[in-house]
Order: structure tokens, then C-alpha cells, then sequence
């Protein structure tokens, strides 16, 4: 089978089981079985040939320009690993089913669990250290899921979230260590790297790179100071715990570090790193292992130590050492997941783990008692189990290995370790099964059925068949699997259970000794243990993140904090400074225009925009007055506009002014008079300083830029050469917005159209509130003008309307050749028919106005678009205009431009838009009974009584 | 295919014009024209992308005014793509808005969400940097209507905030291309690259502070720091599909940047040089804030927005080395960044729909499975978790920035960051998927004032009754997209060279615009 297809049928698989459990939990079992199976048999497709030394390989390009590839490899490492975690996963798959009860989603567990089984399996047949990290990522991210499988239990969620904190943050180091090591390398592809040892030991990086990879590996493997995670992602099901935490997924750290063996090991810095980090975790995880009370924590635990121990052989970095390790991978594989099994098993069956609670179980459970025995005992390196053998191979190793310069320290170390290791395990057994049998179990023991103690049971066959026939069996496994961890010969060894009289065997004897008495003298011990003040990990992490997670709400929410005068002060800074230093580190060139002289009236203008501008600063308290303020200042620059020689502009600029300030006073009737006044006075004068120093910016900016002409010809030269021939207009702004930048005036008549329809729907969804009660209830803040509709004034306006049309109309046609144009002419046909709202009313008004003013404006947009489009019945691009002279008899020949038809959309989008507005803030202002049909009326709600009379 | 160019813009402009003429009242007529023109505009962006693909840049002279004197569109592979993201985002956001009845809850949502579209695909398209402010106009009103579309005070508020400071940004804008052109007299984009490249350097003064001040207007849009504080609470507070949507309008910032900090200023310019340099610190800091607000945010709403900020953050990052790599790198960056971010809003809104928007305990809500999932791979997604597109766009910045004088500090932030974001979706995710399913915790009843208002309660109950099968599929089409991204990411990082290529290489550009030979 394809090394794809292996990798892949545990993805493909997962959701089988997931619609499966609609049949049955039995249907779904075996869905998630099959495809374990398939998989492991298109494995073992392959050990004839990985046995043979010819390494199986499979490539597929992904991301090439990365050099991210799928490219699968499969030797003797690969075999190992995934023949364990596919083999070990068949057995688990089996276990889990009896162990789930009826209340635990199925489905759920097998599909993730095949998620997990993949991205394992992943792992270890990658060829290529990018494709390694997804997969390694990848169950850190299932685990997760796993451990939190019963996500009502605060310890699941918890340990979740630790685990993949810890695990995760290590694969992070490790993509920094790979990437570097990738770079050295000269390639992603494991199978390159494995060739670069001298390239990758010589490289200044390798010491960076060598820290983050085995940050990784630590993390994952749960090597001290990360062993924390390991013991709380306990929470999880113990088929899970058996499965990831013990046989395959903390393995998967080793794993890597054997992998990289050949190019990482062999230096001090990893000897000391490895050797030590192994040591001291094994040491440690024994020793805390022995005073577990839970049954799992102290597996947990005693996991720790046995991952302590093969990163400790393979940091030791001879090739004998790495076939020991490589042997207790196996070993500890088989021996622990038993153990895994069985805690589930008494927990199942006792409903408790509590050690403390067990004892006597011998007679009550004897299937449990003898598998867990034999596990326990093979865990504790008893003869002639296979624990017994990894463990005489280790101790040997020690014994020729000097640590620092010290030969004794390490074997002193390594015994007081194994001796801890004994006793832990003796205690498995003596206070879970001996002892007498007790009254206070919660429930009645007894043995499992046969579907629960069959996977435990096939591990311990294994447990003592390797142990007594370790060639016949392990022994080409280990091989080719310790060759492709060395990538070289390896030296004699054999796997046997006498090696004579050696240094290790008397470590054996004082470890195994040394652990019964220890147990023996358990219970002062422990009390002494007990009394002892010892750091407590996982306070220490939920401190750690406590703290953190206080640190990034303190930060956010200061950063933060809605202020948005801040923002703007933040803004503001920010650009001066960037400007200033752009302009600080350029060359400031010489000012190439001379200056106007100003005569008396510009001087009038500016002094009145400088005193209007300071005015609205200093009263801005008073809207009304700064409106009228802000008023005076729009003049002053239509007037300037105007000064330069630019009356589009002007006009443009006092429409737009006058409009503005009508829809302002309309919005003033609903806020107070006075804005409060808010700020401290150390805020107003920080805030006076930044105005001051960016309006000092852009003045000099602007200032910079008018003295200085273009440095190289503009582009409106074009423009005024070819306004009257190619445009068909004289007035070359007019052309600029109808036909030469004719897009942009599109957009920008959208925008008005937005901007209208926005307002629209800002009403609706007011009105539509809470607030429209409010609104209806408000009392003016000032009485109201007894003649709503004063009769000069709707006199006047009625005078005015047709005068004000025409001359919209006559700004309109006259644009395209003398200033003017749509959009000026649409601002003064709105102003005209504002006037009628203002001065007879809106209800009065809106009645004799039948067009809705949506329509108007989506017909303006229409029609400027249509005429663009238009263009292209002439093979023409968007919006080429085309004009033409008509001759009619008794009249000048005038000119008919598809501008002008632009225009006239560009003139029903600016009413529609102005007038959309406009009522939408009237609608604000409704109440019931002030709305008149009559034209000159009489406020009702003065003379309430009066009115009502009349009615009556 | 000679006009296909410009029917992006035209389309959904007379699309809106014709929603808020004829059929405004008719919500169903509406729905429908809006959903096939945005289908349209998939199909026609496909015909773009494909005619792109060749490496042709195809100009298009509106008003049939030659360069620089009129407004030009130019279709590169660049704008091809971003035409192209920018349609299937829409569509699948809209479906959502549909599924989920978000468009019936003001007015006019069609009709802006068409403008919205124009805008953007116009600021994609346009080769002329006044026109491009227009678009940002377009964009900007069109986004503001959306963004409030709704209603609400808090929403209202959070919209003044979002319109205020964009507003200065725009006029910032303005005083930029005014300072632009006032030194080199044109505003077409290739024709302001000649004209930079041609300016003596002892005249630099001014076309620095041009260019200074371009670059923040486009750091406003792409939330870069210090300019992202407009960010969080209007996209916390936007319409879920609209937040969503708007996950491709911080790309017109980073496209913007893109564009014209390698056309016009790019970094062989020697009148602008440096100019860019403040940018890496600032985007790293941004991925920095942005993550530590993931952990940090109170709301699964706000969350989402801070996981914008920090994705911009690392886009940024590869965008601000302007080297050919660390840009293929940011382009691949964006497509992802875009949908990631897009499917977390579409997620929260399903929450927050369900349950409210704080991140706390709550009772288990209906559909959770399904949500939790979504949730779950979304989350990977956006802290670049492998083994999803954000993990391949990470990998590909850390590798482009490599050899880069700050690849140290560049890599710590990057990894470093992500492991708070880890730890702060992990957080999330818990609280919000797992927590309510312990019996031992009892949700506290909710306060008084803290209660939504009915009109939304009974909305939510709506939707509790009846999951939108039109909105799940919508947001599983954006994780289908992503995961399509991961996939193909092969032929996708082609396509991003190739652009890249293209966008380094700007004289193809230039000619096509200015040296045009008549069709």
C-alpha cells in the first residue's frame, strides 16, 4: 500500500465512525477498527522490504517554492513507530469500546482518535522536517481534543488547554529550529539532512537551532521542566491516556530526537542537554511517581521517568545506547499501556483510582491481578520480562558513560532512579491487589468482561515473550530500527537476559532490593514526603498564565479604551512626526515660484478666516455660534477660491456651504445648546499644543508647496489644450469632471448617493427604536416660534422656486463651457425646493413632491452609468463621450454632448441625495398635530385650546 | 472581453442603482439580483484571472483618454487576484446575510452591499491615485452604512468612531496626493513612477513627505499600529457578515502599500528611500497587540477583531521587507488572512446569535457541535495551527524573512505571539464550547441591564429553532475555500510569484499604461 494511503486512511476514516455511531456503537468500533487495520496491514505490506534495508519512499510536490513537500519515507524507525502506533491502536480501539459507557459520545472519540492515529503515523513516516511539524502540530491539536473529551469535567478542560499550551508552544520553537536547520541544510527533505552532519555541526546556528528542536521534543515527551502537562492530561479517558500519553504521542519527542540522531547527536551540547534533561526528569518522575495515590498519576508519572530514561540513552550518543533505547521504546510501549489499561479496568470496575482506597483485589479481580503483575513487574525490571532486559542494556550504557568527568556520578544517579522506579512499581501491586480484602470499595469488584482485558492481556503476552525470547522476536525490529537511528553499522550487541556478572547487574540487584525496602517503609516515608514543601507545577503554570492573561486585558483594554479624542491625538502625532522626519531626511530643493503680493482684500479675507477659524475654537460651547462661524469661514475660502482665478470652485464651495449649513441646523434642533465642557486643563492644553503644531505642519506643507512650482510638466496642460477639441467644452474644469476624469465624478455621485441612503437607514432603524418614544415625548428646549410658517417667508420662497430653477437649469447647460455645471445646478434646484420645505413645511411640502427621492438618486446613478455604457455601442471604452453641432434653421448651432447627459445624472443624484437628507432629518422632528395641510399656518400646539375649539 | 475590465465597477453600481430605484421595497426581489450579480462578478473576476494569468497587463483608457490624462484601469495578476478574493468573499458572505435574515434588519443592505463592492473591486482595478481615493470614498461610506446596518447605540457609537477616523484618513489622503501631484504634475500611478524615478535628488524635500503621508493613509486602512484604533470596536460591533466582509477591506490597505510602495516608491526609488523602514517595527508590534487582544477581549466579537489586527500584523510583516520573496509570501498571506478572518466573524455571529457575545458561561446552545467544530478549525486557521493555510502562510514569511537583518526579532514575535493566540482561542473555545456542559457550574442569571433587547432575543430564538442551512453552508464554503488554499498551495504560491515577479518588475506596468499601442 501507497505510504499515502497509510498516512491518509486514519484522516479518510475519521468520519466513518462519527455517522456510524447512528448505527450502533458496535458499527462504529469496528469502522474505526478496519481502518486501523487496513492501514497496519498496508504496513506490514512493507517489512519484508524495510527489514531487507531497502526504506520505502513516496513523494507528492505541495509547496515546492517552500520546499514543502508530502514526501513519506518508511525505514526501520518508521517501521517501529508506526507498527506501535497502529498495532497499539488496534488494541486500544477494542479496549475503548467496552470502556466508554453509554453516556460518552462514541462517535466523537473514534474520529478523533483516528485523527490522532494520522497525524502519528504522519510524524514518523515523514521525509520532509516541514511536513513533520504539521503532523506534530497536528496532535498536539487532537490531543487536545481527547483529554477534553469529557468537557464537563473541569480537570479535561484544564489539562486540555495545558497540554496544548505546553505542546504546542514547543512545536513553535521547534518551526524556528527546523526552518534553521532546513536553511543549513540546504533542504527540508529528511533524507538530505541526514547527510549534512558535518555541514550542520560546523554551522554557528547549530547550537539555536539544536535548543528549539528539542524545546520541541522536550515539550512533547514531557521532559523536565515541561513534565507538568503530562500527569493532568490524565483527565482524559484512560484509553486515550494508555494510548497517547504513554505509548505513542509523548514518545513522538523521542521519536525526533532518534531521527535526527545522526546529524544532531554526537556533540557536548547535546550530550549535555539530552543526557542531563533525561536524567533529571527520570529521576524526578520516579521518585514523585512513588507518592501518586491516583493509580494513573502514578503511571503518569512513572511515564515521565521511562521518557527520562530513553532521552537520557540517546543524549548518551553511542550507538549502543541508542539500540537500548530504541529496545525500551518498544518495551515501555507494551509494558505501559497494559498498566494504562488495567488502571481503567479497576477504575471501571471499583469506580475509584484512589490507591489509598484499594488493596486486596488479588481474589476479587485475578485476570486484573495477573496482567497487571506481569506489567508492573516488567515495568519495575524484573527477569525475565522484557522491562528487565531494556533496563540491564541501560544500566550498562551508564556504567561506561562518564558524566562531566565523573564516572560514578551518573551510574549513583541512575540506580537511586531505577531503585524508585522499582518500588513504585512493587507498589502497584502490593496496595492495589495484596493486602486483605477490603469492606469500603464503592462498588463490588470484579473482572471485566473479555473485551475489556483481551488488549492488556495481548500487550502482557508480548511483555513476557520478548522477555523471553527477545531475538526471535524484537531483535530484526530493533536492528533496522537502531540502524536507521545511528545511520550506520551498529556494533555487537545481543538481546539476552544473562550478560553474566557485570556492573549492571549489581545496579539491577540494589535497584530492585533498594525498591522493596522502600516500599516496605512506604508509610513513614510518604508521611515525611508529605511534610516536605515541594513546588507545585501546575500552580506555577496557572499563576504564569493567570498572569498573562490579567497582562493582555489590562493592555487591551487600556489600548483601547473607546476614547476617540485619544485616537486622534495618537493619529495626529504620529503623522506630524513621520512627516517631519520624511522631510528632514530629504533634500529641500529651491523654491521656483515667486509669490503673489497680496493686495488689501486678500488681507480682509485672511484676517477674517484666521478670526473665524480661532472663533469657532474658542466658542465652540455654543453650537449655534459655531455654526454661523464655521459659516463665515466656507465663505472666506469660496471667496478665496474665488480671488484665485477659480469660480467653479467658488460655486461649488458656497453651494455645498449653504447646503451644509441647512442640514446642520437641522441636526442642532435635536442636541442641547451647549456641548459640556469635559476636558481637564491639562488635556485642552495637550491637545491645543498637538492643533497647533499639525496645523503648523500643514500650513508649512502647503506653504512648501506653493512656492514651488511642478518640478516637471503637469498634466493639465493636456487638459487645457484638448478641453475644447476633444471634450467639446470651454470650461476646462467642466470637462475635467464630465470627460476627462468622468470616472471619478461617477464614484464621488455614488458617494452623495451613500451617503443619502445611509442617512435614510440610520432614520429607519432610529425611528424604529426606542428612541422614536423619546422623540415624540421631547420637550424643546426653547419655546417654539409661534408662526411656524411665516407668511413673507412662504410668499417669498413661492416667488423664488421658479427663479431658482432657472437658474440651476441655466448653470446646468451653461457648465460645460462657462463655470457651472450638474453638480452646482443640482445644489441649487435642492436649495430651491429646501426653501419650500422650510418656509410652507414639511408635510405640505412632501405632498406636492411625488417623485421619491430614492428614485431620484438611483436614476442619476442609472443614467451617468447608462451613459457610459452607451460608449460601448460605439466600440468605445466606459464613458467616452461624443458630442456633435446641430444646426436647426433660425437658431445658432448649438452642441448636443453625451457630457451633458453625465451631467444630468450627476445633477438628479446631487437632489435626490440633498433632499433624501433632508428628509430624513425632518422625519425627527415629526410629531402628531403639527403638520398642516394649510401653506401659512399657525402653530396648533401654541394656543392648544383655541385649536381644539375650532374643531369642536 | 475588451470591457470586462470595468464591469466589476459598472456592475454593482447600476446593480445598487437599480435596487434603490425599482425594487427597494421588495426584499426578496433584492436578495435574489443581488445574489446573482454577485455571482456575476465571480465569474467575471474568473474571466480576469485567467486572462491575467498569461502575465498580459491589460490597460483600459476611460473616456478613451490617453494615459496619464485620463483615468486608467490596469488588470495585472495582482488586481486579478484580489478581484477575485474579493468576489467569492462576497458571495459567500451574502448567502450568510441571506441564510441568516442580517439583510433584513435595516434597509438598503443590498444596495450598499453592491457599492461596497464597487469600491473595493475599484480600488483593485484603478492605475490612477486620485481615482483610487474615490474608490476609498466609495468603500468608506458604503462600509459605514454596512457597518451600522442594523442599528443599535452601541452600534451607532462605535460607526461615529469608524467613520470619524477614516475621515482623517481621507483627508490625510487628500493632502497627500495634493502634495504628489503638486511635485510631479500627474496622477496616474505609472505615469508618477517615471516622473519619482526621474526627479532630481536635490529636490527630495517634498515627494518624501508625499509618500510619507500616502503610506499612512494606507496604514490606516490596513490597521497597522499606531493607526488601527478605529479597528476593534467597529468591526466587534459591525453586522457579523459585514465584519466579514470586511475582512478584505484591511486588504485594500496592504494591497494599496503593495501596489505603490513597489510601482511608484519602490524600493530602488532613491527619492523615497527608507520611507517604508518604519513599517516592519509597527507591524510587528501590531501582530504583537493583536494577539495579546485575543487573550485579552471579553467578547468573542472583539476577539475576532484583535485576530484581524494580529493577521494584518503578520501580513504587514511580510509586506514591510519589499524584498520578491516576503511579498509571494504576503500575497499568499492575504488570501488566507481573508477567508480565515472572514469564517471566524461568520462563527462569533453564529454564537453571539445563539448565546450572546461575552465569553463566559452560558447554556450549552443549539447546533454547538456543529459551531464548536467550526470554531475549533477556524481558531487553527488564524493562529496559523497546522495544518490549515495559516500555518503555510507563517511558514512562508518566517522562511522569506530569512537572511533579513531582523529575522530574529521578526521569528521570536511571530512564534512567540502565536502561542498567546493559541492560549487565547484555547481559552475561548473552552469557555464558550466545553464549560457549559458541566453541571457543576450554574450560569448566574443574567442582569437586568445586560439583557439584549427583546427584538434580538427573539431573533436568537429564531435562529435557535431553525439553523439556517443557507448560513452553515456559507460559512463551510469559506473553510472549504481555505482549505482549498492549503491544498493547491503549491499552484497558488506559482501564481503569487509569478505576481510578485510582475510586481518587481514594473516596467511592463509603466509601458502598458503609458506606452500603449493602439488595440
Amino acid at each position: 500500500m501507497s505510504l499515502f494511503l497509510i498516512a491518509a486512511l486514519p484522516f479518510l476514516g475519521a468520519m466513518l465512525p462519527a455517522i456510524l455511531i447512528r448505527a450502533g456503537r458496535n458499527a462504529s468500533a469496528s469502522a474505526t477498527g478496519s481502518v486501523t487495520l487496513l492501514a497496519l496491514i498496508g504496513l506490514l505490506v512493507h517489512v519484508p522490504d524495510v527489514l531487507a534495508g531497502r526504506p520505502v519512499s513516496a513523494r507528492i510536490d505541495w509547496l515546492p517554492s517552500l520546499g514543502l513537500n508530502a514526501n513519506f519515507y518508511l525505514d526501520g524507525l518508521g517501521l517501529l513507530f508506526a507498527s506501535l502506533i497502529l498495532g497499539i491502536g488496534l488494541l486500544i480501539i477494542i479496549y475503548a469500546r467496552f470502556y466508554l459507557s453509554r453516556q460518552d459520545p462514541m462517535g466523537q472519540f473514534y474520529a478523533y482518535l483516528l485523527l490522532f492515529q494520522g497525524a502519528m503515523v504522519g510524524i514518523v513516516l515523514s521525509d520532509n522536517i516541514l511536513l513533520l511539524l504539521v503532523f506534530w502540530e497536528l496532535t498536539s491539536l487532537s490531543s487536545f481534543l481527547l483529554i477534553g473529551y469529557w468537557r464537563h469535567l473541569p480537570e479535561g478542560r484544564q489539562g486540555a488547554r495545558m497540554a496544548l499550551a505546553v505542546t504546542a508552544g514547543g512545536g513553535l520553537a521547534m518551526i524556528g529550529g527546523m526552518l534553521i536547520l532546513g536553511n543549513i541544510a540546504g533542504s527540508y527533505d529528511l533524507s538530505v539532512i541526514l547527510t549534512q552532519k558535518a555541514a550542520i555541526q560546523d554551522s554557528p546556528l547549530y547550537l539555536t537551532a539544536l535548543i528549539l528542536i528539542l524545546l520541541g521534543c522536550f515539550t512533547k515527551s514531557a521532559q523536565f521542566p515541561f513534565h507538568f502537562w503530562l500527569p493532568h492530561a490524565m483527565a482524559a479517558p484512560t484509553p486515550v491516556s494508555a494510548y497517547l500519553h504513554s505509548a505513542t504521542m509523548v514518545k513522538a519527542g523521542l521519536f525526533l530526537m532518534a531521527r535526527m540522531w545522526p546529524v544532531l547527536a554526537g556533540t557536548d551540547a547535546w550530550f549535555y542537554i539530552v543526557a542531563s534533561t533525561g536524567l533529571v526528569t527520570m529521576v524526578l518522575g520516579a521518585v514523585i511517581a512513588l507518592f501518586k495515590d491516583d493509580l494513573k498519576a502514578l503511571l503518569a508519572f512513572s511515564t515521565v521517568s521511562h521518557l527520562g530514561l530513553i532521552t537520557m540513552l540517546l543524549g548518551i550518543g553511542t550507538p549502543l545506547a541508542a539500540v537500548v533505547a530504541v529496545f525500551h521504546i518498544i518495551n515501555h510501549a507494551t509494558f505501559k499501556a497494559a498498566l494504562f489499561m488495567t488502571a481503567g479496568i479497576i477504575d471501571h470496575s471499583v469506580h475509584t483510582r484512589d490507591i489509598r482506597s484499594l488493596g486486596g483485589l488479588r481474589r476479587l479481580m485475578p485476570v486484573t491481578f495477573v496482567l497487571a503483575t506481569l506489567a508492573a513487574l516488567s515495568m519495575a525490571g524484573v527477569p525475565p520480562l522484557n522491562g528487565f532486559l531494556s533496563k540491564e542494556m541501560m544500566l550498562e550504557e551508564v556504567a561506561h558513560t562518564h558524566w562531566i568527568t565523573s564516572p560514578w556520578l551518573l551510574m549513583a544517579v541512575v540506580t537511586f532512579g531505577a531503585l524508585f522506579s522499582a518500588a513504585y512499581s512493587f507498589r502497584y501491586i502490593a496496595h492495589v491487589f495484596l493486602g486483605p480484602v477490603r469492606r469500603d470499595y464503592p462498588i463490588k469488584p470484579h473482572d471485566p468482561n473479555f473485551g475489556m482485558w483481551v488488549s492488556p492481556a495481548i500487550l502482557v503476552v508480548l511483555v513476557v515473550a520478548i522477555g523471553l525470547f527477545p531475538m526471535a522476536i524484537a531483535g530484526d525490529l530493533v536492528a533496522v530500527a537502531a540502524g536507521a537511528v545511528t545511520g550506520q553499522a551498529l556494533p555487537p550487541y545481543e538481546l539476552k537476559l544473562w550478560h553474566g556478572v557485570s556492573p549492571a547487574l549489581f545496579m539491577s540487584i540494589i535497584a530492585l532490593g533498594g525498591g522493596v525496602i522502600l516500599l516496605a517503609l512506604y508509610a513513614p516515608v510518604n508521611r515525611l514526603w508529605l511534610a516536605a514543601r515541594r513546588p507545585e507545577a501546575k500552580a506555577i503554570y496557572d499563576a504564569g498564565i493567570a498572569a498573562i492573561e490579567r497582562f493582555s486585558r489590562w493592555l487591551t483594554d487600556l489600548l483601547h479604551d473607546g476614547a476617540l479624542s485619544r485616537y486622534g491625538a495618537i493619529f495626529t502625532v504620529s503623522i506630524l512626526a513621520l512627516a517631519v522626519w520624511a522631510w528632514t531626511t530629504g533634500v529641500v530643493g529651491p523654491q521656483t515660484r515667486p509669490a503673489l503680493e497680496p493686495g488689501p482684500i486678500a488681507y480682509v479675507g485672511w484676517v477674517a478666516l484666521v478670526a473665524s477659524a480661532l472663533s469657532v475654537a474658542v466658542f465652540h460651547h455654543n453650537r449655534l455660534l459655531m455654526l454661523v462661524l464655521i459659516g463665515v469661514s466656507g465663505l472666506m475660502v469660496a471667496m478665496t477660491f474665488n480671488y484665485l482665478s477659480a469660480p467653479d470652485l467658488a460655486l461649488t464651495q458656497i453651494s455645498v456651504e449653504v447646503v451644509t449649513i441647512i442640514l446642520m441646523l437641522l441636526a442642532l434642533n435635536f442636541m442641547p445648546q451647549e456641548s459640556p465642557r469635559e476636558s481637564s486643563f491639562g488635556r485642552r492644553a495637550r491637545d491645543i499644543t498637538i492643533s497647533v503644531g499639525s496645523g503648523l505642519g500643514m500650513g508649512g506643507l502647503i506653504y512648501a508647496i506653493m512656492t514651488r512650482g511642478f518640478a516637471q510638466p503637469s498634466i493639465s496642460e493636456y487638459h487645457l489644450a484638448n478641453a475644447k477639441t476633444g471634450g467639446g467644452g470651454t470650461n476646462v474644469v467642466n470637462v475635467i469632471l464630465v470627460d476627462f476624469r468622468g470616472f471619478d465624478t461617477f464614484g464621488e455621485i455614488i458617494v452623495l448617493g451613500i451617503a443619502a441612503i445611509v442617512i435614510y437607514a440610520i432614520t429607519e432603524s432610529i425611528l424604529g427604536s426606542s428612541v422614536r418614544a423619546r422623540l415624540l415625548n421631547r420637550v424643546p428646549n426653547r419655546p417654539l416660534a409661534g408662526d411656524a410658517h411665516p407668511m413673507i417667508m412662504v410668499v417669498i420662497t413661492r416667488v423664488m422656486m421658479p427663479l431658482a430653477l432657472i437658474v440651476a437649469a441655466y448653470i446646468f447647460f451653461r457648465g460645460h463651457n462657462d463655470p457651472g455645471g450638474g453638480f452646482i445646478a443640482g445644489l441649487i434646484a435642492a436649495i430651491a425646493i429646501i426653501m419650500q420645505y422650510m418656509a410652507s413645511g414639511f408635510g405640505w411640502a412632501a405632498e406636492r413632491q411625488r417623485l421619491p427621492y430614492h428614485a431620484i438618486i438611483g436614476s442619476g446613478v442609472l443614467i451617468a452609468a447608462l451613459t457610459g455604457v452607451g460608449a460601448w455601442f460605439n466600440q468605445m471604452p466606459f464613458l467616452t463621450s461624443a458630442f456633435g453641432y446641430v444646426h436647426l434653421s433660425g437658431l445658432e448651432p448649438f452642441e448636443l454632448a453625451t457630457a451633458a447627459l453625465f451631467d444630468l445624472g450627476v445633477f438628479l443624484a446631487v437632489v435626490g441625495a440633498v433632499l433624501l437628507a433632508l428628509e430624513s432629518l425632518s422625519r425627527y422632528a415629526w410629531q402628531p398635530n403639527t403638520v398642516s395641510e394649510y401653506p401659512m399656518d399657525i402653530n396648533p400646539a401654541r394656543e392648544v385650546g383655541e385649536t381644539r375649539g375650532k374643531e369642536a | 472581453m475588451t470591457h470586462w475590465i470595468v464591469l466589476p465597477v459598472v456592475l454593482p453600481a447600476v446593480m445598487a442603482a437599480f435596487m434603490i430605484m425599482v425594487i427597494r421595497h421588495h426584499l426578496d426581489l433584492q436578495r435574489i439580483f443581488s445574489i446573482i450579480a454577485t455571482a456575476a462578478l465571480v465569474i467575471i473576476a474568473g474571466g480576469l484571472l485567467n486572462h491575467a494569468a498569461t502575465g498580459d497587463v491589460l490597460v483600459y483608457e476611460l473616456g478613451d483618454w490617453p494615459a496619464p490624462f485620463g483615468i486608467v484601469l490596469v488588470l495585472d495578476r495582482l488586481s486579478a487576484m484580489m478581484v477575485m478574493l474579493t468576489s467569492v468573499l462576497a458571495l459567500a458572505v451574502l448567502v450568510y446575510a441571506v441564510g441568516t435574515g442580517w439583510d433584513s434588519r435595516g434597509r438598503h443592505f443590498h444596495a450598499l452591499f453592491q457599492f461596497q463592492l464597487m469600491g473595493i473591486l475599484g480600488a483593485f482595478l484603478t492605475g490612477d491615485a486620485f481615482n483610487l481615493f474615490v474608490f476609498f470614498e466609495v468603500l468608506l461610506i458604503a462600509s459605514y452604512g454596512l457597518m451600522i446596518h442594523g442599528g443599535g447605540s452601541t452600534r451607532l457609537r462605535a460607526g461615529i468612531q469608524y467613520v470619524v477616523y477614516n475621515l482623517l484618513g481621507s483627508t490625510l489622503f487628500l493632502f497627500a496626493l495634493g502634495t504628489l501631484y503638486a511635485v510631479t504634475g500627474t496622477l496616474n500611478m505609472a505615469d508618477m513612477a517615471e516622473r519619482v524615478a526621474a526627479l532630481p535628488l536635490e529636490d527630495t524635500a517634498l515627494i518624501r513627505v508625499g509618500a510619507a503621508l500616502l503610506l499612512v493613509v494606507f496604514a490606516v486602512k490596513a490597521a497597522v499600529l499606531p493607526f488601527h484604533f478605529w479597528l476593534p470596536a467597529s468591526y466587534a460591533n459591525a453586522p457579523g457578515p459585514v465584519a466579514a466582509l470586511f475582512a478584505i477591506m484591511t486588504k485594500v490597505g496592504a494591497y494599496s502599500i503593495l501596489r505603490m510602495f513597489t510601482l511608484v516608491f519602490g524600493p530602488d526609488q532613491a527619492a523615497s528611500a527608507g520611507l517604508q523602514s518604519w513599517l516592519l517595527p509597527a507591524a510587528l508590534v501590531t501582530l504583537a497587540i493583536g494577539m495579546v487582544g485575543i487573550l485579552g477581549s471579553r467578547q468573542l466579537s472583539r476577539l475576532t477583531a484583535f485576530a484581524v489586527i494580529a493577521s494584518m500584523g503578520t501580513l504587514l510583516v511580510a509586506i514591510s521587507l519589499f524584498t520578491p520573496e516576503s511579498s509571494a509570501a504576503a500575497l499568499y498571506y492575504i488570501a488566507h488572512s481573508t477567508f480565515a478572518t472572514a469564517l471566524m466573524f461568520l462563527i462569533a455571529d453564529m454564537v453571539i446569535a445563539r448565546r450572546g457575545d461575552e465569553i463566559a458561561v452560558h447554556r450549552p446552545m443549539p447546533q454547538g457541535g456543529w459551531i464548536a467544530a467550526l470554531f475549533f478549525v477556524g481558531a487553527i486557521a488564524l493562529v496559523g495551527m497546522p495544518p490549515l493555510s495559516g500555518f503555510l502562510g507563517k511558514l512562508l514569511v518566517l522562511d522569506a524573512v530569512r537572511g533579513a537583518p531582523s529575522t530574529v526579532a521578526i521569528w521570536t514575535v511571530i512564534l512567540a505571539t502565536s502561542l498567546i493566540g493559541i492560549v487565547g482561542f484555547a481559552r475561548s473555545g473552552s469557555i464558550l464550547f466545553w464549560k457549559c456542559h458541566d453541571p457543576g457550574i450554574v450560569t448566574p442569571p443574567a442582569d437586568e441591564d445586560e439583557l439584549p433587547d427583546p427584538i434580538e432575543l427573539a431573533r436568537a430564538e429564531r435562529a435557535m429553532r431553525a439553523p439556517s442551512p443557507m448560513a452553515f453552508s456559507a460559512a463551510f464554503a469559506l473553510l472549504g475555500l481555505i482549505v482549498v488554499l492549503t491544498v493547491l498551495s503549491g499552484p497558488m504560491m506559482a501564481y503569487a510569484t509569478a505576481t510578485v515577479d510582475q510586481l518587481y518588475a514594473p516596467t511592463d506596468y509603466i509601458d502598458a499604461v503609458l506606452r500603449r499601442t493602439a488595440p
